[in-house]
């Protein structure tokens, strides 16, 4: 069994209410971080080695320390709880069914960056979480964890929860920002970052759900303790969000560097394929990332194992490599149609583009306009080069990092499944009815798309 | 602080931004901007036109940027070294910005009223290509009126943002901004509300392309028909400057419009008063014709430029031809014991 940190008391009855959290340990962070100073709160957090689990695995102990605590300005610690990314959904379950342990998380990350105003913006969809926090920080207030001078400490802090009105581009930091100030969710332009202006021109900042869930524990154990799991920089567990043509999909906290196969395959977790069909392709970290074929799942291009940690699902970059991002883990068997998968990441970011900077705004709409050619048998042999063109001049060239999430699963699809958009262009009445793989899976066909040679 | 571009050195002023670094030079290491305005506070960074590549970052830390950044928000550091236009990065990101905002636009050029002064159109010309691989249906909006002066035309806004940062730091209160998002945010008016403040004209100056259009001069006139006259009046606005450019055809007044300088900025913003209904031409002090700034079909015909004396030799000419000409003729004397190829001819 894997060690448990934030699903740990998930099982007990009631864990939702303070009492039963509170009888569980729960708060007990809080009371230690109070009687700790700031920094010192920060170094266990740095020691930790914690990356923020939001996608970009950035660490969180640095990004802390960054935060500008000498203009004297108020700081904010925001949490993004927009989580919006296809793949992805573990921030709700945790919000769901254990709200106290954010809050906790909340308390001691603000009193370790001196924060008295603090807020955790949620999504829209997610209404019914909203209200599960709201009456979580209405309990957490009436036992004195909010508010002014908490357990008389002479700290105070104000959490308030800001439900967001459903766009993906809020949960980019700059656009979270933004959107909690009332005006349209845009990204900022950076410099400056949210650590030397965010919210309100204050210093802020924005950690993931889960990191801030982590701290806690980092707190009431020790840095050491946290390092000590997991591989390399890649410390502590994660929440991975498993979906797709697996036995058990669901959410599933992992010690990171456990392998891939292991995750799939064990029944601890996923518990192998959903059928006898075989694994055709993975996305590791939500819509995101690359997706990956077969070949390159268990194994790196150089023959390592793949391990469930930011550096080996990484491993050969782009070409061979994904990313672990906030990790939205889909499986595929060969019944899934890359083409049709890739339309519908592509469409999603074309809905979710805020406008704002003209590569994304118009490009990811021509790659979702080409894409839904090619998957409905209209494509031209010459679409595929143009497809990697326009994702080309988009990656890169934004204000944010939507353009590059929008371009980078097109380029892993056509970089390892290219014989599949060759596929739809040269047989459309093969794929007209939407069920091509489903009765004839890609390596039965394969040979129509080869190259052939006399 | 010293900021290299292109090889062209320049000081500069701490908070200068690479954009304007580059215009202190001049000359075509200025990158093309479509939503940069210098007078409008935050405006840049949106259209990705003027994306310069940083190949030095700083004397401090010389490391490079690895993106393309956008010159007009990005401060100058000193040392720091930027390739413009000798960067072949930096050329094919501006050919990929200048397709992106053309394969959405209407390319409507020939009925289009900013035809001659479209800021896309010189930048298309300058990056952009004649074929286009775009086959989808372009994107297009329902038609909206947004007041009896100004003429929305959404299918060819680049979304640059600009009117919405004059409505909000000119007019006491804004009534218009973008509405929706991606590649169907459009500039619209609440609740379709008249855009009627005093300033509002003023959208019509700074937007870059078709999209703002004065109703008043609405197909009166090609751009390039009308001459050009500065000319001011005793405007009692507050906050008007009443120096503006009168357009002419023959005596008549056909439009006004703020002085714009060789970036088409305005030099100074004029109230609809002056734009709109001052249209005779007593109204008006003329000054003389518009100063020249540089090649563009509305400068046929420019009689402000200098002119240079025209010297036609024609009886050399004709007598004579033309040295380059004279050369090719004068043949070098020939060896008749050779051939061609340089082998002795056999006797």
């Amino acid at each position: 069994m894997g060690r448990k940190i934030l699903l740990d008391k998930i099982n007990v009855p009631g864990i939702k209410s303070y009492e039963v959290y509170r009888r569980e340990g729960g708060y007990a962070s809080v009371e230690k971080a109070l009687k700790m100073t700031p920094e010192a709160i920060i170094e266990e957090v740095k020691a930790s080695g914690l990356r923020g689990r939001g996608g970009a695995g950035f660490p969180v102990g640095m990004k802390w320390s960054f935060i500008d605590k000498k203009s004297g300005k108020p700081r904010h610690l925001v949490c993004n709880a927009d989580e919006s990314e296809p793949g992805t959904f573990k921030d709700r379950y945790l919000m769901e069914y254990i709200p106290h342990l954010l809050i906790e998380g909340m308390i001691t990350s603000s009193i370790a960056l001196e924060a008295n105003l603090s807020y955790i913006y949620i999504r829209g969809e997610y209404m019914w979480v909203y209200k599960i926090l709201e009456r979580a920080i209405q309990e957490a207030y009436a036992a004195g964890w909010l508010g002014k001078n908490i357990q008389g400490s002479g700290f105070d802090l104000d959490l308030y929860v800001h439900c967001g009105a459903g766009a993906y581009i809020c949960g980019e930091e700059t656009a979270l920002i933004e959107s909690l100030e009332g005006k349209r969710g845009n990204p900022r332009l950076k410099p400056p970052f949210p650590a030397i202006s965010g919210l309100w021109a204050n210093p802020t900042v924005v950690n993931n759900v889960e990191s801030i869930a982590a701290v806690p524990w980092i707190i009431n154990n020790s840095g050491a303790d946290y390092a000590a799991i997991g591989i390399g920089r890649s410390t502590g567990t994660k929440l991975i969000s498993a979906s797709g043509n697996i036995k058990k999909p669901g959410v599933y906290e992992i010690e990171l560097g456990i392998s891939v196969e292991e995750f799939i395959n064990s029944d601890e977790y996923c518990g192998g394929m959903e059928t006898d069909r075989p694994l055709k392709a993975l996305v590791p970290g939500g819509s995101s990332v690359p997706i990956l074929p077969a070949h390159l799942i268990y194994k790196t291009a150089n023959g390592d194992d793949r391990l469930m940690t930011y550096e080996s699902l990484s491993d050969g970059g782009f070409a061979t490599g994904s990313m672990l991002g906030s990790g939205g883990f889909i499986v595929y068997d060969d019944r899934a149609c890359i083409v049709r998968n890739t339309w519908n990441f592509a469409r999603f970011y074309h809905h979710e583009s805020c406008g704002q900077c003209t590569p994304c705004r118009e490009g990811t709409g021509w790659l979702e306009k080409v894409l839904w050619r090619i998957e409905n048998g209209e494509g031209r042999e010459e679409d595929i080069e143009l497809l990697w063109s326009i994702q080309s001049k988009i990656e890169g060239n934004t204000i944010c990092p939507l353009g590059d999430a929008a371009s980078w699963p097109v380029a892993a699809a056509i970089r390892h499944f290219r014989e599949e958009f060759e596929y739809h262009v040269r047989f459309p009445e093969k794929i007209k009815n939407r069920d091509h793989f489903t009765h004839e899976p890609f390596h039965k066909v394969r040979h129509l798309v080869a190259p052939q040679t006399v | 602080m010293k900021v290299t571009i292109d090889g062209h050195e320049i000081e500069v002023e701490a908070g200068t931004t690479i954009l304007q670094a580059a215009r202190m030079i001049g000359g075509d290491v200025v990158p093309p901007a479509m939503c940069y305005y210098s007078k409008l506070k935050g405006s840049g960074g949106k259209c990705r036109c003027c994306l310069v590549e940083v190949t030095k970052g700083s004397d401090a830390n010389p490391t490079p940027m690895p993106k393309l950044v956008a010159s007009c928000v990005t401060g100058c550091m000193d040392g720091m070294e930027v390739k413009s236009k000798s960067s072949d990065r930096v050329t094919e990101a501006r050919k990929a910005v200048t397709e992106f905002l053309l394969i959405n636009h209407p390319l409507d050029c020939p009925v289009c009223d900013q035809a001659g002064e479209c800021d896309l159109q010189n930048l298309s010309f300058e990056h952009g290509h004649a074929n286009t691989r775009f086959i989808e249906e372009k994107r297009t909006f329902e038609p909206e009126n947004i007041g009896d002066k100004i003429q929305l035309h959404m299918n060819r806004c680049i979304l640059c943002q600009r009117c919405v940062q004059v409505a909000e730091q000119l007019t006491d209160y804004r009534v218009h901004g973008v509405l929706n998002r991606g590649d169907h945010a459009q500039i619209s008016t609440m609740v379709s509300a008249a855009i009627e403040n005093e300033f509002s004209g003023n959208m019509i100056d700074v937007c870059p392309v078709g999209a703002l259009t004065d109703k008043t001069f609405r197909f009166k006139s090609r751009v390039w028909f009308n001459k050009p006259f500065n000319a001011h009046r005793e405007c009692t606005t507050p906050g008007c400057c009443g120096k503006v450019t009168v357009w002419m055809f023959g005596n008549e007044i056909q439009r006004v419009t703020a002085r714009k300088d060789e970036y088409h900025e305005v030099e100074d913003f004029i109230c609809n008063t002056c734009r709109y209904d001052k249209k005779e031409v007593s109204d008006w002090t003329i000054e003389g014709p518009r100063k020249f700034e540089k090649d563009s079909v509305i400068n046929v015909n420019n009689y402000s430029r200098k002119l240079e004396k025209v010297i036609i030799n024609t009886e050399r000419g004709i007598l004579m031809g033309r040295d380059e000409d004279r050369k090719k003729i004068s043949m070098a004397a020939i060896d008749y014991n050779k051939k061609i190829d340089g082998t002795e001819v056999k006797q």
